[in-house]
């Protein structure tokens, strides 16, 4: 067995104990189904909520704004960071901008978004932005840092005009950096969409959980919770096996 | 003799050539600096470090503008662009990561008119020629940092370049595959009929390979020096065995020892 599969193999297993761990809790009585239901009981509830269409505008509501507030944050947070590095003057001024930036509660500005733009998608997509851009845009810099000088006078040597230059050379050797920040803004504009429509949005998954959730009715409310993790998960996987396969061309082995 | 009559005969030539930095402080970083170099010939240039060996190679080659002076390539001026024929080996690892060897290599011909059978020949040459065939599917992550700058110059060496600058290719590799690596330079040189100016801090590796050495002062550079070696064309790596290669290199480092030690801020 290869390290790889080694190290997954346990993986999956740390993980399986976990579920399994859990299930026997909460089928003994240790763990109060009032509390957390059994994780079969979750899988269950999400098929059952999934397959029968109740939820079917949510979910694409839900993920038509993810979707676009991780577009737009990948284009506004590339450019952004692509401008920043072109001016020592401007990387000065948002150098600490940028790294205290997290430190920031975006949630809070929700209600003033709600105010300014209303109860639609365009808060919640902001929102997203908000959240997600900043990441893109340091990683686009320490991607843009990352790239060798000696690449570039290599671009002027071969007479690559600048459009040639940045698609040859720039950004293939920025790639690396530019995935890590485009992984971290897919996780960031799904957190603040889902948690967007959980503060105060009407419609969309993270308001379902929350309608289930002061209705006290967990069964739904862990359903839901299991499928937006398990759309997480999937979506990052993708990204981490795209990220794994470049990574590869790039080491040794 | 007049310039038009020098850049006739010479493939490569500076007259007056000066190079300052703007400051904060403003440096002076060569020059003034006139040479000529024979098409066809293996030309070294050794200097203490700082002395402005690789500003020297980028006027040369276009990369940058002399302050002042001229620079010629087949008798036409440079004007702060590389023109076609010139290729550049750089002492950096300059492979791309995310390119195969053989892509690697026919990265020098994307902007080319060729067809693809012809950039496939060429490059099939090149890979070959670099001795890198059984590593043509490999990533540069794979290889060692000699196979990666045989990489660098057979990516050079399929544009067919008349004049070849290299920048202390082989500063970061081990005294053996220096060697090594000097033979396969001179067996390029000898087979492709190029032009060869090689930037080195290595006298030996100067001795070796070139049929002529410019020994260059401390900063601002100017030559000092300049060595004859008197090798047949037809030579290699063994010629350090030979009497002669002790006496050359006895000689490089006598013009040179006073420049380090200024280097150094020391007196001789």
């Amino acid at each position: 067995m290869t390290r790889r599969r080694a190290v997954l193999f346990v993986r999956i297993a740390v993980l399986a104990g976990l579920v399994a761990s859990l299930e026997i809790c909460c089928r003994t009585g240790i763990i109060d189904p009032l509390t957390i239901i059994p994780p079969s009981d979750m899988v269950a509830s999400m098929i059952d909520r999934v397959g029968s269409g109740e939820l079917d505008e949510s979910i694409v509501n839900t993920f038509s704004t993810i979707v676009l507030a991780f577009v737009l944050a990948v284009g506004c947070g590339t450019l952004a960071g692509a401008l920043v590095h072109r001016s020592s003057r401007l990387r000065d001024v948002a150098d600490p901008l940028l790294a205290s930036y997290y430190s920031v509660p975006t949630f809070i500005f929700y209600p003033l978004l709600v105010a300014l733009l209303g109860l639609g998608k365009a808060p919640l997509v902001v929102l997203g932005v908000l959240s997600a851009a900043p990441a893109v845009m340091i990683s686009t810099l320490s991607g843009l840092d990352s790239v060798s000088p000696v690449l570039l006078k290599l671009a002027r040597v071969h007479r690559l005009s600048p459009v040639r230059t940045l698609w040859w050379i720039v950004l293939p050797a920025a790639l690396p950096r530019l995935f890590s920040g485009f992984k971290l803004a897919l996780s960031y504009a799904l957190i603040g969409v889902i948690a967007g429509e959980f503060i105060l949005s009407g419609t969309g998954l993270g308001y379902a959980i929350s309608f289930a959730y002061q209705s006290f009715d967990n069964r739904a409310m862990y359903g839901l919770m299991l499928f937006v993790l398990l759309v997480a998960v999937i979506a990052n996987g993708i990204l981490y096996a795209w990220e794994g396969r470049l990574a590869r061309r790039r080491s040794a082995g | 003799m007049s310039a038009a009559a020098v850049s006739e005969q010479s493939h490569v030539a500076l007259n007056g050539v000066v190079r300052h930095y703007d400051g904060p402080p403003a440096v002076h970083a060569l020059g003034p600096i006139d040479l000529e170099i024979g098409r066809g010939e293996f030309f070294s240039v050794v200097g203490p470090s700082g002395c402005g060996k690789s500003t020297l190679l980028d006027v040369l080659c276009g990369l940058a503008r002399p302050t002042s002076g001229s620079v010629r390539f087949e008798g036409r001026e440079l004007h702060g662009e590389v023109p076609d024929g010139i290729g550049v080996v750089f002492q950096e690892d300059s492979s791309m990561p995310w390119l195969s060897v053989r892509q690697n290599v026919a990265f020098g011909l994307r902007t080319s008119s060729l067809s693809e059978k012809e950039v496939a020949e060429r490059v099939d040459h090149a890979v070959s020629f670099m001795g890198l065939a059984q590593f043509a599917g490999h990533y540069p992550a794979q290889l060692s940092g000699g196979m990666r700058q045989r990489v660098c110059i057979a990516r050079t060496l399929v544009l067919r370049p008349r004049l070849i600058l290299l920048d202390e290719p082989f500063g970061a590799l081990d005294q053996q595959t220096r060697l090594l690596m000097g033979d396969e330079l001179l067996r390029l040189w000898r087979e492709t009929g190029a032009t060869v100016l090689l930037i080195t801090h290595a006298l030996d590796e100067a001795a070796m390979l070139s049929d002529r050495v410019g020994v260059m002062s401390a900063r601002p550079g100017r030559f000092i020096d300049m060595v004859e070696t008197g090798w047949p064309r037809d030579r290699d790596s063994r010629i350090v065995s030979d009497p002669k290669f002790g006496t050359l290199t006895a000689r490089l480092w006598s013009s040179l020892r006073e420049e380090s030690l200024k280097t150094m801020g020391r007196a001789a």
